[in-house]
């Protein structure tokens, strides 16, 4: 089966979707330690709900991953609890709207419990699914969570763009002993990247908290997350044309926040744009502009930084349709 | 023993001669007392059962003056907590336990320390029996350092091995336990779990998501409604629609016991572990009790309760007091070596109270400690930005 699967690799380049990277990220752990298991709605015999599971059951059979009933709030507090018993669960949520209903359990008996314990008891746990906007599944179905779930200390807020980025993290999020909301993009599942020699390897972990500079540039400085980074990345090409070169900054985790990446690059640009699929109002843009403006940029520049943030409308349906106006951005 | 005895004698009749009155003490030996005795307890309701726990059960003197100063200390930890709140060193949450001592003393003596069990907010006597010392809950109630979470969790969050909380969210805890007894059976060490929650918490959603969840993947938790008759202060009879809260669990069989005789506690647990331990997945038991005290310090209790049913329950089921009767009844122990044990707990819980009010509060260079486990230290921002305190795992 290892024969099967490495070549398949060379056969496509080690180009690989977002989907087989969270796939292979979690057969990686599973192998590696047997305290970790899967459990979550359609995750076992369905191969799970966007097929991020395909095979797992098979290879590791009921014990360590577990179809659980329709019962977000029972299922998550079962997994909190495992944690809190030596194992290390990863609890899927088939969207993070369903999370909502668990919400309790994740903020109250999971993120909250090792700081009101005073280090007495850890909390070891991965929630994952998708999260924000999909393609055309209403308002219900299209919520993120990004800026829910990073408000709160105690827990950690990973959110990936491409398959290394997806890999990388989740099996940083794995091994980590704190509650990790993992927030995924069912429309980024089946999108191939390459993925280097080096993240094929079965000890390949991206640190959380880091930011990364997918494109460098002197002019303005672009921050973004999850899927909305491709936008960026095209949009920075069509600009690049008109000789403004946009340094982007794709933040991996929300929380805690690379701060200092951002802060950084707005010192050499002294231009901000923040890109996000989530709402604007207390969103994770206006906590990057916040923090800036707060921070070394403020105190120490000469000149006067423009700061804006571009996200979803600000109604129910967050249908997002990502307008080129980093152009009109003023000098 | 003879020769003791009139050494004794001959002791006491000095003793009295100097005094000059007479001195009343027991010449009796602990030799006298019965080792142990057989008691026939109340049966219980069954639900979907067809075996039921013994109705006549054996306790040694042994297990009597154990149980007997569990609970006095139990008792009057949670007296001395009333006091201190009262006088505004304990502040915040407090939710006292007295009239329920049978139910956490009963449950301990069934199952191992090596076992699991959560609870909900009304949890300082589980602490204790679960291996918690006074001193250490005290200080917690109080926030100091000393405290058994550092003076960070207060009243309803107190943990030590093997025990979850102490928890806020009423009903959160249940999912939590059934997860506990999730990895029990994962990692195959036959140990159980077992999952307190009220007569108030029975009613949430999450309990019957956690009763399926139980049965389906026969999970060794023994599920126990403590029913203390009134849910903050709504009475059971305006909560739930079924107040037979040991067959709430449907597929899931039940036991209702009373829960003011430590014995009956004791043989019902002894049951349900047997159960789990077998492999038949989850049982639910419901534990009938009385909590003296308000729902918490910020209610008398009785705006929703008479105190004439309150003092009825004193006089008539209190379970230290039925405890003590039984003992000396059979006798088991006698009257002094009880008061020689009240006086020592007396002291115990003395100097507990003393350490509590006197320990300092944990210093504000550890405010931001245990945000992350086994993380390298951050930083992390104080009331305004330029305030950076220190967080270390």
């Amino acid at each position: 089966q290892n024969a099967v699967s490495a070549l398949r690799r060379r056969e496509f380049h080690r180009s690989v979707t977002v989907r087989d990277a969270l796939n292979q990220a979690m057969d990686e752990e599973l192998e590696r330690d047997e305290r970790v298991f899967l459990m979550g709605e359609e995750v076992a015999q369905y191969d799970g709900a966007y097929k991020v599971s395909r095979g797992l059951w098979k290879k590791y059979g009921d014990k360590r991953v577990i179809d659980t009933p329709i019962s977000e709030m029972g299922f998550a507090g079962i997994a909190v609890g495992a944690a809190m018993a030596g194992l290390r669960p990863i609890c899927e949520f088939m969207t993070f709207n369903f999370s909502m209903q668990a919400i309790d359990q994740v903020i109250n008996s999971a993120a909250k419990t090792y700081y009101m314990s005073a280090g007495l008891q850890p909390v070891p746990i991965v929630f994952r699914g998708p999260n924000g906007a999909s393609a055309g599944v209403a308002a219900q179905h299209s919520q993120c969570f990004a800026a829910w779930y990073a408000h709160c200390p105690g827990l950690k807020v990973v959110s990936p763009w491409n398959s290394e980025d997806a890999k990388g993290l989740l099996k940083s999020a794995i091994r980590d002993d704190n509650p990790v909301v993992f927030l995924e993009n069912e429309l980024m599942y089946g999108v191939p990247f390459e993925m280097s020699e080096e993240s094929q390897s079965k000890d390949f972990t991206i640190p959380i908290g880091k930011a990364k500079i997918e494109r460098q540039g002197n002019h303005v400085t672009v921050v973004s997350h999850s899927r909305y980074v491709g936008h960026c990345l095209d949009a920075a090409a069509v600009l690049a044309k008109e000789g403004i070169e946009c340094e982007v900054i794709n933040l991996r985790t929300i929380r805690p926040m690379d701060v200092e990446s951002i802060e950084t690059s707005v010192m050499k640009t002294n231009h901000l744009v923040t890109v996000e699929g989530g709402w604007p109002q207390f969103g994770v843009g206006a906590e990057i502009c916040a923090r800036i403006m707060e921070g070394e940029w403020h105190v120490s520049s000469q000149t006067s930084c423009s700061t804006q943030r571009l996200q979803s409308v600000q109604n129910p349906m967050q249908k997002f349709k990502f307008c080129m106006c980093l152009r009109e951005v003023p000098d | 023993s003879g020769k003791m005895l009139s050494n004794i004698s001959n002791v006491l009749r000095a003793c009295a001669q100097k005094n000059g009155a007479a001195v009343v003490m027991s010449a009796r030996t602990y030799a006298d007392f019965t080792t142990q005795a057989t008691f026939e307890i109340k049966k219980c309701d069954l639900f979907k059962l067809d075996e039921a726990p013994a109705t006549q059960v054996v306790m040694t003197r042994d297990e009597g003056l154990q149980y007997y100063r569990t609970m006095q200390t139990m008792r009057r930890m949670e007296l001395k907590a009333d006091q201190l709140y009262k006088q505004k060193i304990i502040r915040g949450f407090c939710h006292l336990y007295d009239g329920q001592e049978a139910c956490a003393v009963g449950i301990e003596a069934a199952i191992n320390l090596t076992d699991h069990l959560i609870t909900a907010y009304r949890a300082h006597g589980y602490t204790y029996t679960r291996g918690g010392t006074v001193k250490e809950i005290m200080a917690e109630l109080t926030g100091r350092r000393g405290g058994i979470a550092k003076g960070k969790g207060g009243s309803m969050h107190m943990y030590c091995k093997n025990f979850y909380g102490g928890n806020g969210i009423v009903g959160a805890q249940v999912p939590l336990g059934a997860g506990v007894a999730l990895a029990c059976k994962y990692q195959e060490n036959n140990q159980l779990c077992v999952c307190l929650y009220g007569d108030g918490a029975a009613n949430q959603g999450q309990i019957f998501e956690t009763y399926n969840m139980a049965a389906l993947w026969k999970l060794p938790v023994i599920f126990i409604c403590e029913n203390n008759r009134y849910g903050m202060g709504t009475s059971v009879e305006r909560a739930a629609a079924s107040t037979d809260y040991y067959k709430r669990g449907e597929f899931i069989p039940g036991l209702r016991v009373d829960g003011m005789d430590v014995l009956c506690v004791r043989e019902a647990t002894r049951f349900a572990a047997d159960h789990c331990r077998s492999g038949k997945g989850p049982i639910l038991m419901e534990l009938q009790t009385y909590r003296y005290h308000g729902h918490s310090m910020s209610d008398p209790g009785v705006s929703y309760r008479t105190r004439e049913e309150i003092q009825e329950v004193r006089s008539k089921s209190d379970p230290i007091s039925m405890l003590k009767d039984r003992m000396l009844s059979n006798n088991m122990a006698s009257v002094e070596e009880l008061k020689e044990i009240d006086v020592e707990v007396r002291k115990e819980i003395e100097d507990a109270a003393q350490f509590a009010t006197t320990d300092p509060e944990p210093p504000l260079e550890e405010l931001c400690n245990h945000i992350f486990s086994n993380n390298p230290p951050v930083e992390v921002r104080g009331t305004n930005p330029w305030s950076k305190l220190k967080s270390v795992s």
